[in-house]
């Protein structure tokens, strides 16, 4: 147990930063809160992504110097998903993030309980 | 190479391009044209069904140069191509049947944003459904989000914003556990299509490694996707969405989005995972239970429900729950139940969401009971379209409903014997609940009144475009009923493909 948990020492701080991630996602009422929650843990399956591809002694998968052999090095295929990943959570962070300035233009509150209570204050008027 | 296998991946660029191409566009051209691809796709997808069922085997078609293990595929066979055939025919329906209403409530400069949307959302759908990759498979997970998020919020109203971000944050919380799922099953494995993925498991469970490690990629990947779609416990965005969106979003959120990821559900368990590894695994009891749970509660908070569009969103969830029963019953026939169950509730839900905006367009635009009462008067093919699609709900026989709940109690007696008592018990109180319900307000929209003081002037004529939609859907819905055997035929044809 103790050598194999330090020999993967990327991938437990990447699960323990995906539930961080995760409980503030589910249980913070903030909604810029909530939005630094979903990325962090879409950074944490990053990390263990990148981790994972990750082969001591080898270089980015960058042909330089007209190296073509395949030992020199790491796997790109994970780095690709990374890259396709973090695309992914760029575009929802962006939708969540003008979805919270509609809700602040309308209720000037980031608190969704609050936001809740104004919204039933303004249709009981 | 047949000219027909390159229609999925027409169908799925065609989409997209309408959506980019519609940018500049005015609503009503954009709105033409949606509809013109929507329909092409249909026809597309029944061709492609039309030739999958004749030979009688799946074929896959590479996308990109690089061939199997490495290269992206896509691969059709009859269930993914009936499934998108059923799709495509149900959102065609759903944007004509709202398509009046669409234009009343959003705002003209932003209705061809409505139809880019549109155009993503089914290409996503396709995308979901024929995709051979499971990458790809999220990245188009995602952006089904992300356009039904934009559905939802179309309207800009301060409760449709508010539903928009309680949908957003609980499909992220999904998709964050089916990405890590992922990231796991890429590790374990080295492979992203599903026939190499599923090999390397194969082997690893012959040589007893990673066993801890499958379980968890398992568990991770049927919960998120349960979350997404809208399982029992993680249901509670659902009545806000579908009830403060236009009437289109509504039946293509419920009856198309959320079905999209079962789909994709089902696609792991028999093709990356395997059938028989999912079963040892136990996790399908817990989508039984959780499915039974669903199907008595949804029900109950549909009674409980004060408006006709909360009572059908309620109504969802407990349809989910149905569709997950059938899922864990574990067996080939409570699949194929699965499945219909599917299309049923597509056809079904969209037609009952589409009617209902009829009622209430003829009541004052009030959708509380009271104002509904003497509503099928008012505008009678809404009134019978909804008693079409109420009935199909509750299962009268020689529409869908009753298909799938003869499967579903069919499919209970071949299963586990822990599980048959159980099931037929649940179905038999879920059907009683659905009655009380959908009844009670069939009784209410046929009870005559003295037309009320505030939809005296008000004038209802059905526009032809919706009027076709609504006849078409119950059409469906009694082609669904009538026809099941040779549909049925085709999901297990489909399901032995996917094995």
């Amino acid at each position: 147990m103790g050598p194999n948990l330090w020999m993967n020492i990327e991938e437990i701080a990447a699960v323990i930063l995906f539930g961080v991630g995760f409980t503030t996602l589910l249980l913070h009422k903030n909604m810029i809160k909530k939005i630094i929650g979903l990325n962090i843990m879409d950074t944490a399956v990053y990390l263990f992504l990148a981790a994972m591809g990750y082969v001591d002694g080898r270089i980015a998968p960058i042909v330089e110097n007209g190296v073509t052999d395949a030992e020199v090095y790491i796997n790109p295929i994970p780095s690709g998903l990374v890259l396709t990943g973090i695309v992914v959570s760029v575009s929802v962070t962006a939708l969540m993030l003008s979805l919270t300035v509609c809700l602040f233009r309308k209720y000037h509150s980031l608190d969704l309980d609050e936001i809740l209570i104004r919204m039933q204050k303004e249709e009981l008027r | 190479m047949n000219f027909v296998q390159n229609f999925p991946c027409f169908s799925i660029v065609l989409c997209m391009a309408a959506g980019i191409i519609s940018t500049p566009m005015k609503g009503k051209t954009a709105k033409y044209m949606t509809l013109t691809v929507v329909s092409l796709v249909a026809v597309m997808s029944i061709a492609t069904l039309s030739y999958v069922a004749a030979t009688g085997e799946s074929f896959v078609y590479v996308m990109g140069r690089y061939p199997a293990p490495w290269g992206n595929e896509i691969r059709a066979g009859v269930l993914e191509a009936l499934l998108a055939t059923v799709f495509a025919l149900v959102m065609l329906f759903s944007l004509l049947g709202g398509m009046e209403h669409l234009f009343r409530v959003v705002d003209p400069g932003k209705i061809n944003l409505y139809f880019i949307l549109v155009d993503l959302l089914l290409s996503s759908l396709l995308a979901i459904i024929y995709t051979n990759d499971l990458f790809t498979g999220y990245v188009f997970v995602e952006i089904n989000t992300i356009a039904a998020c934009g559905l939802i919020m179309i309207r800009g109203s301060g409760r449709s914003l508010l539903a928009a971000t309680r949908y957003m944050v609980m499909s992220l919380i999904g998709s964050g556990l089916f990405l890590i799922s992922l990231a796991m099953l890429y590790d374990i494995t080295g492979h992203l299509l599903m026939e190499n993925v599923h090999t390397a498991i194969v082997h690893l469970v012959d040589t007893r490694e990673y066993l801890v490690p499958l379980l968890v990629i398992i568990s991770l990947s049927t919960v998120g996707l349960a979350i997404k779609s809208g399982l029992y416990p993680f249901h509670s965005w659902m009545p806000d969405a579908y009830g403060y969106a236009p009437a289109s979003s509504s039946a293509i959120l419920s009856g198309l989005v959320s079905k999209s990821y079962i789909v994709l559900l089902i696609k792991i368990f028999y093709r990356v995972i395997g059938f028989d590894i999912i079963v040892r695994s136990k996790i399908v009891n817990v989508l039984f239970v959780f499915g039974l749970i669903g199907m008595i509660m949804g029900s109950v908070s549909a009674i409980m429900a004060k408006d006709i569009y909360k009572m059908i969103a309620y109504s969802s969830i407990a349809q989910i729950g149905y569709v997950y029963m059938g899922i864990g019953l574990a067996t080939r026939e409570g699949m194929t139940a699965a499945v219909f169950h599917i299309l049923t509730h597509a056809v079904t839900k969209s037609l009952l969401f589409v009617s209902a905006k009829g009622l209430t367009d003829a009541s004052g635009n009030q959708k509380a009971y009271p104002a509904l009462q003497g509503a099928a008067f008012r505008n009678p093919l809404a009134g019978a379209a909804f008693l079409v699609g109420s009935l199909s709900m509750v299962g009268i026989p020689m529409l869908a409903g009753f298909i799938s709940k003869l499967l579903f109690a069919t499919a209970a007696l071949g299963a586990d014997p822990k599980k048959t008592l159980v099931t037929l018990i649940v179905l038999a109180v879920s059907t009683v609940l659905n009655a009380v319900y959908f009844l009670h307000t069939v009784i209410r929209i046929y009870t005559p009144v003295n037309i009320p003081e505030n939809v005296k002037g008000i004038h209802i004529h059905v526009k032809a475009g919706a009027a076709a939609a609504l006849v078409a859907l119950i059409l469906l819905n009694f082609v669904l009923g009538l026809l099941s055997q040779p549909i049925t035929d085709l999901i297990h044809a489909g399901i032995d493909m996917f094995a």
